[in-house]
């Protein structure tokens, strides 16, 4: 761009140094013709101050010489003699050349720029003699890069403009709008000195101002707010406060103190009014001494630098975070969930001595080990901003590679989840935003035929429920068609064409395995192995995915996540003398099953609850555990994914706060348990896999089916 | 709305730089040639600031100034006035005919949006 003005610049310096000459020649005729001289001032000052603006710097310091000497000349200081007219046609010459950038035609007569330059200094100084030379007014505007840092320091400025301040075209309000923009500032108008209404010139601006600004950029930025007013107003500026005052840290001043030092007051009143003892600010306005403005001015610097100068103590403390590597926090976790397990045994073993003195040391531990270990997940914890960051540009390269329009909105950035958590959540989640851009979102042109705006929106949002965290992801798009999903359900084999299926139930068929409904297999999505790895991953985190859509508006994947995966609130229950935890969070309710009930559902695993029929899960069954079951056993009613299942165990034992210990490499195919944890007295406790084994339950009963 | 805004420069290239860099910076920009030409297109557009050159033929800046201020309809119109001169006695006159600020030539398209910010707001 630069150079296309730079090519219009020489277009036009050409033109203009044709008319010079033609107003040089005429003028060497007409040497008085003021209409003249003051053309080939013009041309002159036009092509020196736009030659700087273009770069062309040799050109500007060339021509300023001459363009003094024909101010001169236009003032009359100067006569126009054969002498000068000569020396311009040659100087105009000289700058055609340096305009061409053409060395071979340079310095037509033999001149050097510097020949002519010199020449015209010749003429101007026969006159100046008389006036001495004035400071060149070309100097280079001191380039701000490599200032010193300023101080912060808070500043007082009273600033009251002459009532005819507008009449030059300057707004006040712009200029305390800067000064706001320049720091910390409060701003206190004056309006006493406004007339009655009737008295009042809608021209003019009584008002002034009293100014409070704490700023770091120097006091001449300060006064550079001011510099078009300068002459045009009554400007009062001190400084009154360097943040580095090492002793300024508890006194404040005084509303009388500053009133006298404002000069608002004089010094004998103050001393008369303080010795009646009643707040300052009303005496001195009740007895007319001052205007209520300038005390609320007074006051509002006095507040100002108050909070300046706590922020200021607080900002001395040192550095507000520290970086640590994660392997040290995932040690320091491990070893706070140790320190869990050993409080546990000692409080049992506390209990079982009845010491009361070792009981309330065990309490005193229990009491620590707790705060230890809820601020030491919280250091895990990120915000899962970072994660929606990146998401921006997956989307818009997407979008761009299959040309849609698509706006990506986040919401809850700050909502925190375990580190670990996150870094398991990214995949997911760019699985199904790559849907939603995929299949979602439809083709500008289809968007714009079905009333929409051409560009779609994919909304991704995190929330803190309980302790949970929500992450919704909605789009805008053409959402789910039911009748495509359950044909091809069918066609692929999933489920009977007969089969009656809730909404939910025909949206939950997204995620088996193979299931893709896309028209084609593009290289973003639809090959079928997306959802269901999704589902899985949600449920390794021990999370839950819902969909809901609604045909030609939208769809909304909704994911619940627990906070942490370090630690699970569990319900402990027994069978025998073995031990396992359900996550509390899925637990609904608890009921008791007798031997009869079991007799009444001839052997179909299903118990009338309410009125509502819960098919349960023996666990004594599916973990083989050894023995007779008692008479009367617990159903643990969990909820998942909007079915209700029970797991029938021996005892219910009661919550149980649990440290996750992985199960070991030997262990780790085992089906339906996915941890283990360590009990106050040494036992360990197996974590129930319980989506794991509601599936693997479900796929036992189609395969009889 | 966007504000508008009205460059006087007899030079086309400075108006186009101007216009360029104000038309980056999201205002509208009318152009003017001379004085004579700005007065006579302010009759039919509204602007919110005119930003003149001083050395002008037919109308220079500072009488294009003078005719506004004098004008109900311009009086209040903020004015910045593009010297070479950074000389006081010139500034004076510029302030003196109802100039509402001034920058330098040259100036860089920065210079410029700071100035226009610091009068228009």
């Amino acid at each position: 761009m630069i150079d296309v003005h730079r090519e219009a610049y020489r277009e036009e310096a050409r033109e203009l140094l044709v008319e010079l000459e033609s107003s040089l020649l005429d003028l060497e005729e007409r040497p008085d013709d003021k209409e003249l001289i003051g053309r080939v001032f013009r041309a002159m000052h036009t092509i020196k101050g736009s030659g700087a603006m273009f770069g062309f710097d040799d050109i500007a310091g060339f021509t300023h010489q001459i363009e003094t000497v024909y101010d001169r000349v236009r003032q009359g200081e100067i006569p126009v003699t054969k002498e000068l007219i000569n020396l311009t046609l040659t100087a105009k010459d000289i700058i055609k050349s340096m305009l061409d950038e053409d060395p071979q035609c340079e310095a037509p007569e033999g001149l050097t720029p510097s020949g002519v330059e010199d020449a015209f200094k010749r003429l101007v100084a026969k006159d100046e003699a008389v006036n001495p030379p004035k400071s060149p007014a070309f100097a280079a505007q001191p380039e701000g890069a490599s200032l010193p840092p300023f101080q912060t320091a808070t500043c007082r400025i009273r600033f009251a403009p002459q009532r005819e301040i507008f009449l030059n075209g300057t707004n006040p309000i712009m200029l305390l709008n800067e000064l706001r923009s320049q720091g910390e500032c409060e701003i206190v108008a004056h309006t006493e000195l406004v007339p009655p209404i009737k008295e009042i010139n809608p021209e003019y601006c009584y008002t002034y101002w009293d100014v409070i600004l704490t700023t770091d950029r120097g006091i001449d930025a300060v006064k550079d707010v001011f510099i078009f007013v300068e002459d045009q107003c009554d400007l009062k500026m001190e400084i009154i406060d360097y943040q580095s005052d090492e002793d300024a840290g508890e006194n404040h001043k005084r509303l009388g103190e500053i009133l006298v030092e404002k000069g608002d007051l004089g010094r004998e009143d103050l001393q008369k009014i303080l010795s009646e003892k009643k707040y300052l600010g009303e005496i001195l306005v009740g007895k007319g001494l001052i205007t209520p403005g300038k005390v609320e001015a007074a006051l509002v610097e006095q507040e100002h630098l108050r909070t300046i100068r706590e922020k200021a103590k607080t900002k001395d403390e040192p550095a507000a975070s520290i970086r640590v590597p994660a392997e040290k926090l995932d040690i320091l976790v491990n070893l706070v969930g140790e320190l869990v397990t050993v409080q546990a045994r000692l409080s049992q073993t506390a209990s079982l001595l009845q010491n009361v003195d070792v009981a309330s040391i065990a309490e005193e531990v229990e009491r620590l080990t707790e705060e230890l270990r809820d601020n030491t997940l919280n250091i895990r914890m990120l915000p899962i901003g970072t994660t929606f960051g990146r998401f921006k540009r997956l989307v818009r390269d997407l979008s761009q590679e299959l040309g849609k329009e698509i706006e990506l909105t986040t919401e809850g950035e700050e909502t925190e989840l375990d580190k670990t958590v996150i870094e398991q959540l990214n995949d997911p989640l760019v699985h199904l935003i790559r849907n939603c851009v995929d299949h979602g979102i439809e083709s500008p042109e289809t968007r714009v035929a079905n009333n929409k705006p051409p560009a779609g929106i994919i909304h991704l949002s995190a929330s803190h429920s309980g302790a949970h965290v929500v992450i919704r992801i909605r789009d805008d798009g053409k959402g789910l068609d039911k009748e495509v999903l359950l044909t091809k359900a069918v066609e692929k084999g999933f489920i009977h064409s007969n089969t009656e299926l809730t909404e939910k139930e025909i949206f939950n068929l997204i995620f088996l395995p193979g299931f893709s409904t896309a028209q084609s297999v593009t290289n973003v999505s639809g090959r079928g192995v997306g959802m269901d790895v999704v589902k899985r991953a949600m449920a390794t985190l021990r999370g839950t995915i819902e969909i809901s859509s609604e045909k030609g508006t939208g769809t909304l994947v909704t994911i619940k996540l627990p906070l942490t995966l370090a630690i699970v609130e569990g319900l402990l229950v027994a069978i025998s003398n073995q031990y396992f935890v359900l996550p509390l969070s899925i637990v609904e309710e608890c009921v008791e099953l007798t031997e009869e009930d079991t007799k009444k559902s001839h052997g179909r695993n299903t118990a009338h609850i309410r009125g509502e029929l819960v098919p349960y899960i023996r666990l004594r069954k599916e973990f083989a555990v050894p023995g007779k079951p008692p008479a009367i056993e617990q159903i643990v009613v969990t909820g998942h994914n909007g079915d209700r299942i029970g797991f029938v165990v021996d005892n219910v034992i009661g919550e149980h706060q649990t440290v996750i210990k992985n199960l070991g490499r030997l262990y780790k195919d085992v089906e339906g348990i996915s941890g283990a944890t360590i009990l106050g007295d040494g036992t360990v406790a197996l974590i129930v896999d319980v989506p794991k084994l509601i599936d693997k339950a479900i796929q036992t009963e189609e395969r009889y089916n | 709305m966007n504000k508008r805004i009205m460059t006087v420069d007899d030079f086309a290239g400075i108006r186009h730089m101007v216009s360029a860099t104000l038309q980056e910076a999201g205002y509208e920009v009318v152009e003017a040639k001379d004085g004579r030409d700005a007065l006579s297109k302010l009759e039919s557009t509204q602007v919110d600031m005119v930003i003149t050159d001083l050395n002008m033929p037919n109308l220079d800046g500072i009488g294009l100034v003078e005719d506004m201020r004098a004008n109900m309809a311009y009086k209040f119109i903020p004015i910045i006035m593009l010297t070479t001169e950074s000389r006081d006695s010139q500034k004076q006159k510029c302030k003196f005919a109802g100039v509402t600020g001034w920058l330098s030539k040259p100036f860089k398209p920065e210079q410029l949006l700071t100035t226009v910010r610091k009068v228009l707001g």
